[in-house]
């Protein structure tokens, strides 16, 4: 167990066994995109209420909860860092934020263009379009503080600590934010809520989310291999691999 | 004859802090009248730009009250430890040998004492400028001691993860301004419901929830914060 | 005078730091004993200022290598750490390092020591910037702490402040002190100074 620890935080180790987990996983996740992108669009029922456009969920919903465990991921790896002063970690902590802040983006948009055909307005203050907008702020407001720094040992730490307050946060601001909106809005235009969704539609979008996860993992690990690259540059085994030979 | 039976104990160090740094303040006292004036003028603002129709201001008064008291105090976080930086009176905090959890909410309670507690104490004028409703003054008051208390706490974390870099002030905002939106839910939610005549007590006591746990975890980020950025 | 290891203020074991991809110093290790009195010497650049800041633990990533503290230390960095709205008897008596509670009697009679005597009570921002440092230095005639790590403390001092501070030190290390020092000047003092070079260790 030790061991397995202690090989987490070397670089080279870390950067092969990445490479090794792409080789298969990269393959696996975009066939599970592609069956479940066309199950879901192609071979579905329309919503009795929504017609097409609900179909959109099949990228929306994955999107916004991955965007969501993406950070808490960010903020385990934040932990982690600080914890164990595992440089690794810190990699894998950097790395998350893009990613997620890419997957809040598009499940905003797609919200957004969900919204159109729905409500008949792009935009809505709505309690979870609200969280989602928090959610985006709190990703680069990580990225922003991690390009600040220019030591990058200490905008990792920094940024840990930064996650770190905002998992503390996260509960807090959702909750308040679903409190905000019962308060304004009595519940005339309330989103999914309580509709229940067929198993013909559940089952692709169950694929989706997971594939999702699977798409997040894979940038995850080539951004790491990348960042790792970047911090070792001046190291032998950099320099030996990009000569060329096989480590 | 050791130094560490000499040094004083943590709550008697924090009491020197907080008289080093409201000293500090009343020696430049325009530092004080600074978010204040902000607050007024921003208030001005309002009217200029929404109309001044007297019960439409009103009715947006909760709210923008809030939101100005917010700024101020986001405006003013990003010095509550700059200069310490600057001048090493940081480095020095770091090596005290008294926790520097209770230090840094020291330092924190200085800022409260100079900034929300003085907006709250002026805020029933700028109500009344926007004919906020009068039993509901009294709540604003105190949804803002007790709600600025947790933006200081909260803006002291933003202000520890970037007093090291040298254009801070607007990532600062980025940074904490999300950690702030639940404060600005309850609090002004706190004073629509003082103006409807709903009780306003739950949403107080959520926010003194929220400031237990502020003063409970934020030290310990802005600690951490600290640390980070003077090592940096 | 070999000692065990339990004497020693301060014990550094291989010490290694990276600044920039580049090797500053590489197992470094050396203890500090009561008595001592070192010198860190290397050119600019060559990491003495970030050594100082490890030894003090402002630093704790960036470098490998284990620091043991043993004692309470007394750091004096770049900075003066003077607040120029304080008199200089307020900037020592609410000094945020925290050390100890001197009365009026103690401050007026370190800054007495380092020349400062008169400017009790005149806003700092009305001395100049070596008085600022001398502020800061009355510190180690107030200071019971055994081990000293003190950053250039001759910067923007004039030559009587430096004689001054020189026997200051003898004083300290006759008490049973320690000094860890960084200055590119000879110290012209009446004991064994050692000098640690950065590249090539602890020399005689």
């Amino acid at each position: 167990m030790w061991s397995f620890f202690h090989k987490l935080g070397s670089p080279p180790w870390l950067y092969r066994i990445a490479g090794t987990i792409l080789r298969w996983l990269l393959p696996v996740t975009i066939v599970a995109l592609c069956v479940g992108v066309t199950w879901g669009l192609l071979y579905t029922a329309p919503d009795f209420r929504q017609g097409n456009s609900y179909r959109i969920i099949y990228i929306h919903v994955p999107a916004a909860a991955v965007a969501l465990a993406g950070y808490y991921v960010m903020a385990i790896a934040g932990a982690v860092s600080l914890i164990w002063k595992m440089k690794m970690a810190d990699v894998a902590m950097k790395s998350c934020a893009p990613i997620g802040a890419a997957l809040t983006f598009i499940a905003l948009v797609t919200g957004s263009i969900w919204g159109k055909p729905t409500w008949g307005t792009w935009w809505v203050w709505d309690a979870r379009i609200t969280s989602m907008l928090i959610l985006l702020f709190l990703y680069l407001g990580v990225v922003a503080l991690y390009e600040a720094y220019d030591n990058k040992e200490a905008a990792g730490k920094a940024c840990a600590v930064l996650t770190l307050v905002g998992m503390v946060n996260i509960p807090i601001i959702y909750k308040s934010v679903d409190w905000w909106y019962s308060l304004h809005q009595p519940a005339s235009i309330k989103m999914t809520g309580d509709t229940t969704i067929d198993p013909s539609m559940l089952y692709p979008l169950l694929l989706m989310i997971a594939s999702f996860y699977a798409l997040f993992t894979c940038c995850l690990l080539m951004n790491m291999r990348a960042e790792i690259l970047e911090r070792e540059a001046r190291t032998g085994w950099v320099k030996k691999l990009a000569l060329g030979y096989r480590s | 004859m050791s130094a560490v039976a000499q040094a004083p104990g943590p709550a008697r160090f924090c009491l020197v802090l907080l008289r080093r740094q409201l000293t500090l303040a009343v020696r430049r006292p325009i530092e004080i009248g600074n978010p204040l004036l902000f607050f007024a003028m921003v208030v001005a603002l309002f009217p200029l730009g929404l109309g001044p129709a007297p019960d439409q201001l009103a009715g947006f008064a909760p709210g923008i009250l809030w939101i100005i008291a917010l700024l101020s105090n986001l405006l003013t976080s990003d010095t509550v430890f700059r200069s310490d930086f600057e001048d090493g009176s940081l480095e020095q905090l770091l090596l005290a040998p008294q926790p520097l959890f209770l230090s840094v909410l020291a330092y924190i309670g200085a800022h409260w004492l100079l900034t929300g507690l003085l907006l709250a104490l002026v805020s029933p004028v700028f109500a009344l400028m926007l004919n906020l409703s009068a039993p509901a003054v009294g709540v604003l008051v105190a949804s803002l001691l007790l709600g600025t208390a947790v933006l200081s706490l909260v803006g002291g974390i933003g202000a520890a993860l970037t007093v090291g870099l040298k254009r801070g002030g607007m990532l600062i905002s980025l940074l904490i301004l999300p950690f702030y939106m639940p404060v600005l839910i309850f609090g002004s939610a706190a004073v629509r419901n003082a103006v409807l005549g709903i009780p306003a007590t739950p949403y107080l006591a959520i926010i003194a929830a929220m400031l237990c746990l502020a003063i409970a975890l934020a030290p310990l980020a802005i600690a951490a914060g600290l640390r980070i950025s003077v090592d940096a | 005078m070999p000692q065990g290891p339990g004497d020693s203020l301060l014990a550094v074991y291989d010490l290694c730091l990276e600044r920039g991809g580049r090797e500053l110093f590489r197992d470094l290790a050396f203890e500090v004993s009561p008595g001592q009195l070192l010198q860190v010497d290397g050119p600019n650049g060559a990491g003495k200022t970030s050594l100082l800041r490890i030894l003090a633990g402002l630093s704790r990533y960036g470098f490998s290598g284990r620091v043991e503290r043993r004692t309470p230390l007394l750091y004096l960095g770049h900075h003066p750490a003077v607040k120029a709205l304080l008199t200089p008897r307020e900037n020592l008596a609410w000094h945020v390092a925290g050390e100890a509670a001197y009365n009026d009697g103690q401050i007026e009679e370190a800054l007495a020591r380092v020349g400062l005597y008169g400017y009790e009570d005149v806003p700092s921002h009305a001395l100049s910037a070596g008085q600022h440092r001398r502020v800061n230095l009355a510190r180690l005639y107030l200071s019971h702490c055994p081990l000293w790590l003190l950053d250039e403390p001759f910067t923007a001092i004039d030559k009587g402040g430096v004689a001054e501070l020189e026997t200051l030190l003898v004083e300290h290390v006759g008490r049973g002190g320690a000094v860890v020092l960084t200055s590119h000047q000879v110290l012209r003092v009446a004991c064994r100074v050692q000098v640690l070079s950065l590249t090539e260790g602890l020399l005689a």
